[in-house]
């Protein structure tokens, strides 16, 4: 078996105590302290996350902007530089290559910050991409570089309510210049780093990208100051969840689409042709035969990943995508995968967990408000 | 008497009864529980059998019962506060049962087997 990848950040992980295991093929801290504090801690305070994990493509080139919106879903044409984007990579029939961010720096350049467990597929799917024909220039290929920075590029995610005054005050980056999903290069000992203020938590907070030793130098320096709780995985997945942010490999898939998974407010159609678009536009107008909802359970068992859901004549609709004990909320509730007749809100199913079935109610899959600063 | 299962449960002998809970190294292991799936009293629990499941925040534990006998009672408070698992494992017993079979105490660890097969992973 191959063994897991570690991050820059690893042997600080375990002399640290943290909790290890797998994760998209990182050996990754999974908790410190414990999911719950952690998890308070970037709702409350301040929680930095090690995501060095993340893949980063870069795109370069005469045609980065045109390549770009071709393998993109959201339209990057439109945006300004010195943005970020949220938007997925689709197959031809629609389905999800991957979720992702896509910086831009100027029309000739993007970064593109990718799921680690997707960085094989998506380099190899990207580089056949570029053999793909322009569709502006019919029987041309695209003039762009695509360069694979994964393997020297190191991310913090530095997330909460206290995230600016931190990042300012211990790391000295400026960042309160910084509106949401925007970003800027900046310098942090004298070496190029990238800040943006984007997040995974459904904080305000920010992502920082740099070498190995000055993330590390940073890590140190949060650590010492000790405003900033370290966290894992397990709570950077509990917090996700109670904002509604999908993660791939639960709500998206190469066989989910973004219509199924209720994301098509970033996938742009009226924008010029690109991969899986015609795929989209069709299921849009004819309807996807399932859909991603919320669910609500009255008892305190735990509807989890995979576990089926049931209309009320005990046939099988679904499937739940996540679902927790909400730490913020105290309530079980989920995401899954239904049948489109059975995702009106108000809906009563119910979910099988082991051997008994519990009643449930579909409902809003925000099951916690997102406080961003805009 | 307190023997211990390699699966990390435990059953505390009171007579003909037997308490059965999971152990501190194993609450430890899970961290903060926020759910006891429980059997009902008159399930017949077998030796080697899930009977139910504990949670934490992270993912869902099987149970499994290291002794055979009828459930003649559960631990209702773990039903409105899970977290006494964490608080006091080894006092917040899960199950009570009727033992079926004392010979079946036999083959499970006492407390300093039991941790050494901790401490040796």
């Amino acid at each position: 078996m191959e063994e897991n990848k570690k991050t820059c950040l690893h042997s600080c992980h375990v002399a640290q105590g943290a909790l290890m295991s797998p994760f998209g093929g990182f050996d990754m801290p999974i908790q410190y302290r414990g999911i719950v504090e952690e998890h308070n801690a970037v709702r409350n305070e301040c929680g930095v996350f090690d995501v060095s994990h993340m893949g980063e493509v870069m795109v370069t080139g005469d045609d980065a902007t045109r390549f770009v919106n071709y393998i993109f879903s959201n339209d990057v044409d439109a945006a300004q530089p010195g943005q970020c984007l949220y938007g997925m990579m689709l197959h031809g029939d629609g389905g999800v290559v991957d979720d992702l961010l896509v910086y831009k720096f100027n029309e000739n350049k993007y970064l593109l910050v990718i799921n680690a467990s997707n960085i094989a597929k998506d380099e190899a799917w990207i580089t056949e991409r570029m053999n793909d024909d322009n569709p502006d220039t019919p029987g041309k290929p695209f003039r762009v570089d695509v360069e694979m920075l994964s393997e020297v590029t190191a991310e913090l995610a530095i997330q909460g309510p206290t995230a600016e005054k931190v990042v300012e005050e211990v790391l000295g980056i400026g960042c309160s210049d910084l509106t949401f999903y925007t970003f800027k290069e900046t310098k942090f000992s004298g070496h190029d780093v990238l800040i943006s203020r984007t997040g995974y938590t459904g904080e305000d907070g920010f992502e920082v990208y740099g070498g190995d030793a000055d993330i590390v130098e940073m890590w140190r320096l949060l650590m010492e100051s000790k405003r900033c709780e370290p966290c894992g995985l397990g709570c950077r997945d509990t917090l996700r969840f109670e904002v509604g942010l999908p993660l791939y490999g639960d709500e998206l898939a190469d066989s989910i689409t973004p219509v199924e998974a209720c994301l098509t407010m970033f996938v742009k159609l009226d924008k010029a042709p690109f991969m899986g678009r015609d795929a989209v536009a069709a299921q849009k107008a004819a309807g996807a035969p399932r859909k991603l909802v919320g669910l609500e359970l009255a008892d305190r068992a735990i509807p989890r990943h995979g576990y089926e859901v049931l209309d009320e004549a005990d046939e099988v609709v679904g499937y739940v995508t996540t679902g927790y004990h909400s730490i913020s909320t105290d309530k079980s509730v989920a995401m899954a995968l239904v049948d489109t007749r059975c995702a009106a809100m108000g809906t009563p199913l119910k979910v099988r967990i082991r051997k008994k079935t519990f009643p449930c109610t579909v409902v809003g899959k925000k099951f916690y408000k997102k406080s961003y600063k805009k | 008497m307190i023997r211990f299962s390699e699966s990390h449960e435990y059953v505390r002998v009171e007579g003909d009864f037997g308490f059965i809970g999971i152990s501190d190294y194993a609450q430890k292991q899970l961290g903060n529980v926020v759910y006891v799936d429980m059997p009902e009293v008159g399930d017949e629990l077998e030796k080697g059998e899930d009977f139910g499941a504990i949670e934490s925040v992270k993912a869902a534990s099987d149970l499994i019962s290291p002794v055979s006998g009828e459930v003649v009672e559960i631990n209702e408070a773990l039903e409105e506060n899970p977290r006494l698992v964490n608080q006091d494992a080894m006092a917040n017993w899960i199950v009570k049962v009727k033992l079926a079979d004392m010979s079946e105490l036999d083959d499970l660890m006492n407390q300093d087997d039991y941790e050494s097969f901790c401490k040796n992973g």
